[in-house]
């Protein structure tokens, strides 16, 4: 009996569907109809709003040449003859949510861009009601086509977010020559498991290019040392010493010094020095040569 | 199978892996470099493998092994000329070679023998 009901029930939803779809499709000709008579007065009422919510950074023409192909694609996928419209449109879209996202525009101000549309046309069609269901349908359309412009953005942004992440990654690194045979390795930031990799690569690289015999790995600017960080930098130093260089810490801040005998770390026979210039003597001396006054 | 050549430079004897490392091979040159030493008397042994691509935890083993049966016998183990993706591997292995010393390459591995002795 349940099952009979619930089968009847859904037919009735699918039936319900069907016809507000049919609704939409027949609906829309109009609409299209309607957008083409009144491109240039929606198009402008539509660049206006747009510039208001830009704020400056995009200028009135640059705006309104940018909606007027958009506005352009919009009545030829509404009109639903093109079947390319749409997929034009949608790449329309993501390039124009791409530029934004890469210029500064918050998520909303560049959904806000599609969406405008709908209020304007809404100033014109509310009027007339006989527009209404077309409207409506409309309305949805754009709905789609603004939260596809909000996915595009969100995917560009976390693109850029990757990007610099990377490029701060390889601007932290850096490996310098201090004499010959001798590099230094200033570490700024946090050492974790990837930087670590990059690092230890970066060294043992630069170890290999100076045929260096001695790596001074400055601490100064790493924020925290927990038993992770030593963990890295123990193997970082393990690896030099495979390849034959010794390696020198330094630079262990007075609270980094507290914490690691705190913790319990042992850094083993692995010479460490309060300074760069105490880490310089020792790898100077080390390499054979005498440090003194002239 | 392919065998290591063992070769005598004064007081050393320097062994440059340049094949693809079997087992079979590896037990070879351990058994011959033996002999070497016992034969020639050296007092230091430098292994360089600039050749060596990949290490697994078999090879970073024989190479610790290696140390321990030359210093059996008196000599100090320079292991040289290791690439630097090769040295990763070996730490992430957990292997830090610890009774081997190392070398950049082949001509700092034989002057600290020389400082040595």
């Amino acid at each position: 009996m349940l099952d009979v009901a619930f089968s009847a029930s859904v037919k009735t939803v699918k039936r319900h569907i069907g016809l507000s779809l049919v609704d939409i499709n027949s609906g829309q000709g109009r609409m299209a109809d309607f957008l083409r008579e009144n491109e240039a007065k929606l198009l402008d009422r539509w660049s206006e709003i747009v510039f208001a919510a830009a704020r400056g950074r995009a200028s009135a023409d640059e705006v309104r040449a940018e909606l007027a192909d958009l506005y352009g694609l919009v009545v030829r996928a509404v009109s639903g003859a093109d079947e390319l419209a749409m997929g034009e449109l949608r790449a329309a879209l993501a390039t124009l949510s791409r530029s934004r996202a890469r210029s500064g525009f918050s998520p909303s101000e560049t959904a806000l861009a599609v969406f405008s549309l709908k209020d304007t046309v809404y100033e014109f069609v509310a009027d007339t009601a006989a527009m209404v269901p077309e409207y409506l349908a409309f309305a949805r359309t754009v709905d789609d086509l603004g939260l596809s412009t909000f996915e595009t953005y969100a995917a560009a942004r976390e693109e850029i977010i990757k990007q610099q992440a990377e490029a701060m990654l390889e601007l932290s690194t850096p490996v310098v020559q201090l004499w010959d045979r001798i590099i230094a390795v200033p570490l700024v930031g946090t050492l974790d498991s990837a930087r670590t990799q990059l690092v230890m690569e970066k060294m043992l690289e630069a170890l290999v290019a100076n045929g260096a015999t001695h790596a001074v790995i400055d601490i100064t600017g790493v924020a925290t040392v927990d038993t992770e960080v030593a963990q890295h930098l123990l193997k970082t130093v393990m690896a030099a010493r495979l390849l034959g260089a010794q390696c020198i810490i330094c630079g262990i801040r007075p609270q980094i010094a507290h914490t690691i005998v705190s913790l319990g770390i042992e850094f083993g026979d692995i010479t460490t020095k309060a300074t760069l210039a105490g880490a310089l003597e020792h790898a100077l001396r080390g390499s054979g040569l005498k440090v003194g006054p002239a | 199978m392919e065998r290591v050549p063992i070769l005598k430079i004064g007081p050393t004897l320097f062994v440059s892996i340049q094949i693809d490392l079997q087992d079979q091979s590896v037990v070879q040159l351990q058994e011959d470099l033996a002999e070497e030493l016992v034969a020639t008397r050296a007092t230091g042994v430098i292994i360089d493998i600039t050749a060596v691509e990949i290490v697994d935890s078999f090879i970073g083993r024989m190479l610790a092994t290696i140390g321990s049966i030359s210093r059996l016998f008196d000599a100090e183990t320079v292991l040289v000329g290791m690439r630097p993706a090769v040295a990763i591997t070996l730490v992430e292995l957990g292997l830090s070679l610890d009774g081997v010393r190392t070398a950049l390459d082949a001509d700092q591995g034989l002057r600290m023998l020389n400082g040595h002795s």
